[in-house]
């Protein structure tokens, strides 16, 4: 069954807080990653690789540089998984 | 038809390194292109990257490092009879470089060929010059990794000028004494032609491109797997290694690679931090500074994993000299 998108936040929340070190709760859709949450080109990198584990959905590196804020990412990954 | 006869195992007997003196540092390489210290310390790690002169060749370096190597063996250059050098950047195609290294080492007549690993060409070079002497080709193996980079950087290019730099290490292999234990574990070894891409130079007037995210990608993700293996294929449990030394890449890499082999005990190298990216010459360079600082001691397990353009990636176990 598909995730709802608080689910996918929710779940990105841990993942950024795992790879960055940036709170969960900061995690928050309208961040851009570059500019609010100060993750570069090679934590995007690691977001995508624990993304794919947790959600099973693969970020390719060529999407990375369209995926600018969170919620760029939660429609990337749902949308995955109502096309899987 | 017979066979050589064979030894059960090889070991290194002695490493050795060099770096060129001259330093350069991040605050340097911002007068000349769009940078800070900050921005390449949180990237890649490096603080300071050594640089060879415009004189200083390849084999000028492979030549002091193997000769430190062969000093501290206790050999003499007559007892050598196999030279491998890794290098990625030789001055030419031909000659190669390990046979006028040989010469200027004293090392008369020794079988001597280049290899191209890129940065996995030290594991490839020690794990060639293991079976060697294992299958008794060869008695002593001189294996240098050497390269200057430098001369294939674009240093108007900020990606890749803040990483690349010049050095040599060396080791010398040979055989186990009776009734001792192997030193050199069983390399695993690979490649993937797919990812050619990822990391090249064109040709002989282009520069190093390198795919960041994507190399980065793979480094952390499809190597951890490889280590293991090379402990499983030793017989060496991850909580039994002293130390990690895998190519002195990125930082970032290395301790991603770091934490997924289940090695919390083990030191990992982190020579990158003032040496740079000297591809083939970046584990023995690491190792043999450990060594030095009396940061593993003689006997114990170390495990060097070597990757990079190919891609290619190889890894072993090793006891230290």
């Amino acid at each position: 069954m598909a995730m709802t998108d608080q689910e996918i936040l929710e779940g990105l929340g841990e993942i950024v807080d795992e790879v960055a070190g940036v709170p969960a709760d900061q995690v928050t859709p309208d961040k851009s990653f570059v500019d609010d949450l100060d993750i570069d080109s090679l934590s995007m990198v690691e977001i995508a690789v624990a993304a794919q584990d947790k959600f099973g959905v693969e970020i390719p590196d060529d999407e990375l540089k369209n995926l600018k804020t969170v919620q760029d990412v939660v429609n990337y990954v749902h949308k995955a998984e109502v096309s899987a | 038809m017979r066979l050589a006869e064979g030894t059960p195992g090889a070991r290194i007997l002695a490493f050795g390194g060099y770096q060129p003196t001259r330093v350069v540092t991040n605050d340097e390489l911002a007068q000349t292109v769009e940078t800070t210290d900050e921005w390449i310390r949180s990237r890649v790690g490096i603080a300071s990257r050594r640089i060879a002169g415009p004189d200083e060749t390849v084999t000028d370096m492979a030549v002091a490092a193997g000769g430190k190597a062969l000093a501290a063996s206790g050999l003499g250059p007559s007892d050598i009879d196999l030279v491998i050098v890794a290098t990625c950047t030789p001055e030419a195609p031909i000659p190669n470089v390990a046979a006028s290294v040989a010469t200027r080492l004293g090392i008369v007549a020794p079988g001597a060929f280049d290899l191209n690993a890129a940065c996995a060409g030290f594991c490839y070079a020690l794990g060639t010059a293991a079976d060697a002497v294992r299958a008794g080709t060869s008695r002593h193996v001189l294996v240098i990794g050497a390269e200057k980079l430098s001369q294939w950087v674009d240093w108007t290019d900020r990606s890749t000028c803040i990483i690349f730099a010049d050095g040599a290490g060396a080791a010398v292999v040979g055989p186990v004494p009776e009734g001792e234990g192997p030193g050199i574990g069983p390399v695993v070894w690979g490649s993937d032609g797919a990812m050619a891409d990822k990391i090249y130079i064109k040709d002989r007037d282009s520069f190093i491109v390198q795919e960041g995210q994507a190399v980065f990608r793979w480094a952390t993700t499809a190597l951890h797997p490889v280590a293991k293996k090379a402990c499983e294929r030793a017989g060496v449990d991850p909580s039994e290694l002293a130390a990690f030394v895998p190519h002195q890449a990125n930082l970032r890499i290395i301790e991603a690679i770091a934490r997924k082999i289940g090695a919390p005990q083990a030191l990992v190298a982190t020579d990158i931090i003032h040496s740079g990216n000297t591809s083939s010459a970046s584990i023995p360079l690491a190792l043999s500074a450990m060594i030095e600082r009396g940061e593993v001691g003689s006997g114990s397990a170390v495990l060097l994993l070597g990757f990079g353009a190919g891609i290619s990636y190889a890894a072993q176990v090793i006891t230290v000299p």
